[in-house]
């Protein structure tokens, strides 16, 4: 009887593994890291790629900087970086990077009784008020800007991000463009040695503070601000409008780049001009390999080949506005150019 | 006769004494293999102590090149953009977050001890004691969590007031002003208290409970008050193993991650208040380990790893001499 209990019991587990092994056996499937900025895009892209195709598309956000870092060490086929690397940089390490879509980061605020969209800001107030000299909601240069609104005699709370982070480098570099002061005394980076502020871990942990703390402001991704229903802040950009961050806004900030003649598409899209361009807008980039397996960069490829002819409309319902028809194109003979080989 | 006289010696010696050679090898090698994997064991945790410290010292080599030992402990600069590195602020952070979190937990692990060693009646002492020992059990990234999410909206409706009567005594005031943000210094040193409590409070109630009733009654019979017994019978005759235990949950408190990045709002720049955020070294390394692009910059988070194993090393060490310098005024060993 005993014997016969554990055959039962081998055989049952023989069948329970042999089950398991179709689930278990590798799928095609791609890895990328990288920037939690276009998360919400690759996600949404990789989960109709899959039913699509049946290649599943594996994304760790864990910030541009690891992006980069992981696309150079070779354990990814692809990293994520909304900060662009420097053509030199790329050389010098053998990686290739092409952009993928454009967004935007708004001012994130709460104020109890000023809804959403009623504040305006410049980005020097911004600066200042990132700096450390503009304590109080009520100081009159924010005043000036709101005459219409009751603003209180409030600490402002400033919110950054604790985690390097590519929205980071977007807005800093935003800042060191407008103000000079901020320029010398912080710069732009992914991780900057922020004045004043207290800091959240990723886009999340930004959002998260400034719903909890009253009279705190933070930058995020204007994605995070829609999908969170957080409040947003109004500015005024370089025409001297005051502007919505909205997709025509972002896209009419890419409108005005020169993607054409930019080596390695190293464009920045912060401050750019147009009635209605939003100042602090952000494009986001892929990088790859030159020396991965051709069949590792082929799938990348057709993935976000198919992102570009298919995944609009995706894109576009969560804020991430589609690059020029004439960029696509131009990409497309990039990786001709830079592999040798192509889609 | 000789071998059943062999086999008892054997049998009653110590292994290291019994000869190489033997009537009954089988014996022999298990001893010997035994006694060499014990060895080995032991020898192992020992090593993988020191490989930890020489891989951290190696890898922070850069960091300790380019800034010397004295300035990087001295340097409030953390500045990624320029490259230029500073321990200071984190030092600090995790100095006195641990700090709050021992002047809390410490007094609260004496009270609960002492109420479940000697006032509780008999019913109610094992489900407080369980309780207690259920905080131990959540995961410190639930501590975290919890912290960010229930405690520091209500805390930070009690900082103002803080803020008002404990921010203006003349002196320490400066210690509590700040907007009534919920995260911070403060914040960051309650919820640790929280966490180290358990392990404090469970080496208390068991050494408590072991004290002999005799003691215990003979100062209630000369008139002693239930404090009087707790503090001047019961905590002296207990003190090694209470010390022991404080510095399990001081070492705790040093080392904890999650739940104090969370909490303690991730600003580098050192501040003169409690209710500001602030920044420790677990919490800059978790946050900051995964985006060190440049080897400076990662170097220099491992520098900032080896100075709290340092720390770490530096209140075990001091543990022992306590305990054993206390010991020998009473005259008993340690």
């Amino acid at each position: 009887m005993k014997s016969l209990k554990k055959m039962g019991m081998a055989l049952a587990l023989t069948v329970a593994c042999a089950l398991a092994i179709p689930a278990v056996r590798a799928q095609s499937s791609l890895t990328g890291a990288g920037s939690t900025w276009v998360y919400p895009l690759v996600a949404k892209w990789s989960a109709t790629y899959q039913k699509l195709t049946g290649t599943e598309v594996n994304y760790q956000s864990i910030g541009s900087g690891g992006g980069i870092a992981q696309i150079k060490a070779g354990t990814v086929a692809f990293g994520a970086s909304d900060m662009p690397l420097k053509p030199e940089d790329l050389r010098a390490a053998g990686l290739i990077q092409f952009p993928t879509a454009v967004a935007g980061a708004a001012m994130s605020y709460n104020l109890s009784g000023i809804a959403s969209g009623k504040l305006i800001l410049t980005g020097p107030v911004i600066a200042d008020i990132y700096l450390g000299k503009i304590k109080k909601w009520n100081d009159p240069a924010i005043e000036k800007l709101n005459p219409g609104l009751k603003l209180p005699d409030m600490n402002i709370t400033v919110v950054h991000r604790s985690d390097g982070s590519g929205t980071t480098f977007t807005f800093t570099n935003y800042l060191s463009k407008i103000s000079p002061e901020w320029k010398e005394k912080v710069g732009s980076n992914t991780s900057v040695a922020w004045p004043v502020g207290v800091g959240g871990k990723g886009s999340e942990g930004v959002a998260s503070y400034v719903q909890r703390i009253p009279g705190s402001i933070g930058y995020v991704e204007y994605a995070y601000i829609l999908e969170t229903h957080g409040s947003y802040a109004r500015m005024i950009n370089s025409a001297g409008k005051v502007v919505s961050p909205t997709l025509q806004g972002f896209q009419d900030a890419s409108a005005h780049v020169d993607w054409a003649n930019a080596q390695d598409f190293y464009v920045i899209l912060t401050n750019q001009p147009g009635a209605d361009t939003w100042p602090i807008s952000g494009c986001t980039w892929q990088i790859l390999r030159k020396n991965a397996p051709q069949a590792t960069n082929m799938q990348v490829m057709k993935f976000f080949d198919w992102g570009f002819e298919h995944g609009q409309e995706m894109a576009k319902s969560i804020a991430f506005g589609p690059l020029p028809p004439s960029t696509v194109a131009a990409i497309k003979s990039y990786w001709k150019r830079e592999l040798g080989y192509s889609i | 006769m000789n071998g059943s006289d062999v086999a008892v010696q054997r049998g009653m010696r110590p292994a290291s004494d019994q000869p190489k050679s033997a009537s009954k090898p089988w014996r022999l090698s298990a001893d010997f293999l035994f006694h060499k994997a014990t060895v080995f064991a032991a020898f192992l945790a020992a090593a993988t102590l020191f490989a930890i410290v020489i891989a951290i010292t190696y890898d922070s080599w850069p960091a300790i090149r380019t800034f010397g030992i004295w300035r990087f402990l001295k340097s409030s600069e953390w500045d990624p953009v320029t490259q230029t590195f500073g321990a200071f602020p984190f030092i600090v952070g995790t100095l006195v977050s641990s700090a709050i979190a021992m002047l809390l937990a410490v007094p609260l692990s004496f009270g609960i001890a002492v109420f479940i060693a000697e006032i509780a009646p008999a019913w109610i002492k094992r489900p407080v004691a369980a309780a207690i020992e259920l905080l131990a059990a959540i995961p410190s990234i639930v501590y975290g969590l919890w912290g960010l999410l229930v405690f520091a909206p209500v805390f930070a409706k009690i900082e103002p007031w803080i803020s008002d009567h404990l921010g203006a005594i003349p002196g320490i005031g400066s210690l509590f002003q700040g907007p009534p943000m919920g995260i911070g210094m403060l914040t960051a040193g309650i919820v640790l208290a929280i966490m180290v409590l358990p392990y404090i409070s469970s080496i208390m109630r068991d050494v408590f409970l072991v004290v002999p009733s005799s003691l215990r009654e003979s100062a209630y019979a000369m008139g002693a008050t239930t404090w009087e017994v707790a503090w001047q019978v019961i905590l002296p005759y207990t003190r090694s193993a209470v010390i022991g235990g404080i510095f399990l949950g001081l070492g705790r408190a040093l080392g904890e991650t999650m739940a104090v990045t969370f909490v303690i709002g991730n600003s580098n720049v050192l501040s003169s208040s409690l209710l500001m955020p602030g920044a420790t070294i677990p919490s800059v390394l978790a946050n900051e380990f995964t985006e060190a692009t440049t080897k400076l910059y990662l170097s220099s988070l491992i520098y900032l790893g080896l100075i709290l194993i340092v720390v770490t090393l530096a209140v075990q060490f001091l543990a022992v001499l306590l305990i054993r310098r206390l010991g020998r005024r009473e005259g008993t060993p340690a």
